[in-house]
């Protein structure tokens, strides 16, 4: 059983990632009055890239990147394993390492300030993924992701102020204003393209594959919010992740870019206002 | 549209334009033009790009921008002239800095006419843009096949010195 998730999630994370940001920029679109792209359009950009040429800037890009990539996948697959979500979730922030290193192993200024900007993001949103595995343990007594979605109720009844904060973090972690500041999907650019500017097809290709595994990612960690041992709860969690993926579109085109700053302190103000108080309580109550 | 290049991304450049051109260029984006139907995304990265768009001719400052520029762009990629500044040098073509228009620093596939070219008048132009590229794609594919790439590449041509 667990083994079948693990080999679904990596052979179909990459597909439903593609479609769920076709779907986002649809309804992106929509929203400013546009009409849009077509669906599928995500899997067109990536046969083109893989088909582009290979501009290497160096030797050691590609690696990273490829690193990022293998990084993301485990990180993702021990969450669908149902195995520790402390380990994922540190798995996660040294998949993030590796990008930072690719951004700045090449020489172009906008890419290295990217980079900075990108360990700026990981600064903002790592207290509230260690809080949260915090959270899940006050919760369910576990740190084992088996353990907690075989609860008699959802753990969204007893956290309901992390599942706020881990709003916030993953607007971050899906690069979506006001928090895209390392790089961006959008027309309207700051710094070229940021931590992916000296990226030339292929190795771009794989970095966008990346993120796919990210957003499944981040979507499974909201499905844990709802997920208990009741079947129903399992079409729940997943009409649920797609109100969060749809309110961070909402978020993204309602909101501009901020500086990092403001980023890091809203950050961390929603954090410890959210997840802290809500971990309090928690301590109090259990 | 089945068979053209299906998610081909813009590069702008403002070689030395009196901005009526570039402002054209930036309606195609609004929701009145919208050309991201296309799968076009205004993209500000030459190592992403695989449509040069060109407003403005060549002065003596921009050239080695221009040749630069399009040096970056990996291969398959084309050149689209925008506005007659571009495609000749236009009202500015005697002044004493301008070398002319763009085909005179790196080859341009398509030309745009128009002060300035109209909204309509660049998504044709990018769209017919769009037949060459997938000419150009398949081409590179079966160079890259045949293990001529490096040619295809146009490793010794005079703009990516
Ligand atoms: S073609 Fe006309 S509008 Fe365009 S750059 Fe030249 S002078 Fe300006």
């Amino acid at each position: 059983m667990q083994a079948v998730s693990v080999i679904l999630y990596l052979i179909l994370a990459p597909f439903a990632g593609a479609l769920l940001d076709g779907v986002s920029r649809i309804v992106s679109a929509r929203m400013q009055g546009r009409k849009g792209p077509p669906l599928l359009q995500p899997f067109y950009d990536l046969l083109k890239l893989f088909q582009k040429q290979m501009i290497a800037v160096n030797s050691v890009q590609m690696l990273l990147n490829l690193s990022y990539l293998v990084f993301l996948a485990i990180a993702g697959s021990m969450l669908f394993a149902g195995a520790d979500i402390l380990m994922c979730l540190f798995i996660l922030s040294t998949a993030d390492m590796f990008l930072i290193m690719a951004a700045s192993s090449d020489s172009s200024p906008f890419s290295s300030l990217g980079a900075s900007r990108e360990m700026m993001q990981i600064m903002a949103y790592e207290p509230l993924t260690l809080l949260l595995s915090v959270g899940f343990y006050l919760t369910t007594g576990s740190f084992h992701v088996g353990d907690i979605i075989s609860r008699p109720v959802s753990a969204i009844v007893f956290m309901p102020g992390f599942l706020i904060g881990f709003f916030v973090i993953t607007a971050i972690k899906l690069r979506k204003s006001p928090f895209d500041l390392s790089t961006s999907h959008h027309a309207h650019q700051e710094l070229v393209k940021g931590l992916t500017t000296e990226m030339a097809g292929p190795t771009f290709g794989i970095m966008n594959v990346a993120e796919y595994y990210e957003m499944i990612l981040m979507l499974g960690i909201v499905a844990l919010f709802f997920l208990n041992e009741n079947w129903w709860s399992w079409p729940l969690a997943i009409v649920m992740c797609l109100l969060v993926f749809f309110l961070e579109i909402l978020w993204d085109n309602v909101s501009a870019r901020v500086k990092w700053r403001t980023m890091l302190d809203s950050c961390w103000i929603v954090t410890l206002l959210s997840a802290g108080l809500n971990g309090l309580i928690l301590m109090l109550i259990q | 549209m089945a068979k053209l290049a299906k998610s081909p991304w813009l590069l702008h450049y403002d070689a030395s334009s009196c901005n009526g051109c570039d402002i054209e260029v930036l309606d195609c984006t609004t929701p009145r033009f919208d050309i991201e139907r296309f799968g076009i995304i205004n993209t500000g990265d030459p190592f992403q790009a695989d449509i040069l768009l060109v407003t403005g001719g060549v002065n003596a400052q921009s050239e080695a921008v221009v040749k630069q520029i399009y040096s970056q762009m990996p291969n398959p990629k084309v050149v689209v002239a925008v506005g007659i500044c571009a495609c000749t040098g236009g009202v500015f073509k005697e002044c004493y800095n301008i070398k002319g228009g763009v085909d005179t620093v790196i080859p341009v596939d398509v030309y745009v006419p128009g002060c300035a070219a109209r909204p309509q008048a660049i998504i044709d132009g990018v769209v017919k843009a769009l037949e060459i590229l997938d000419k150009k794609r398949r081409d590179y594919a079966q160079a890259r096949k045949s293990g001529q790439a490096d040619e295809a590449e146009g490793g010794n041509e005079p703009w990516n010195t």
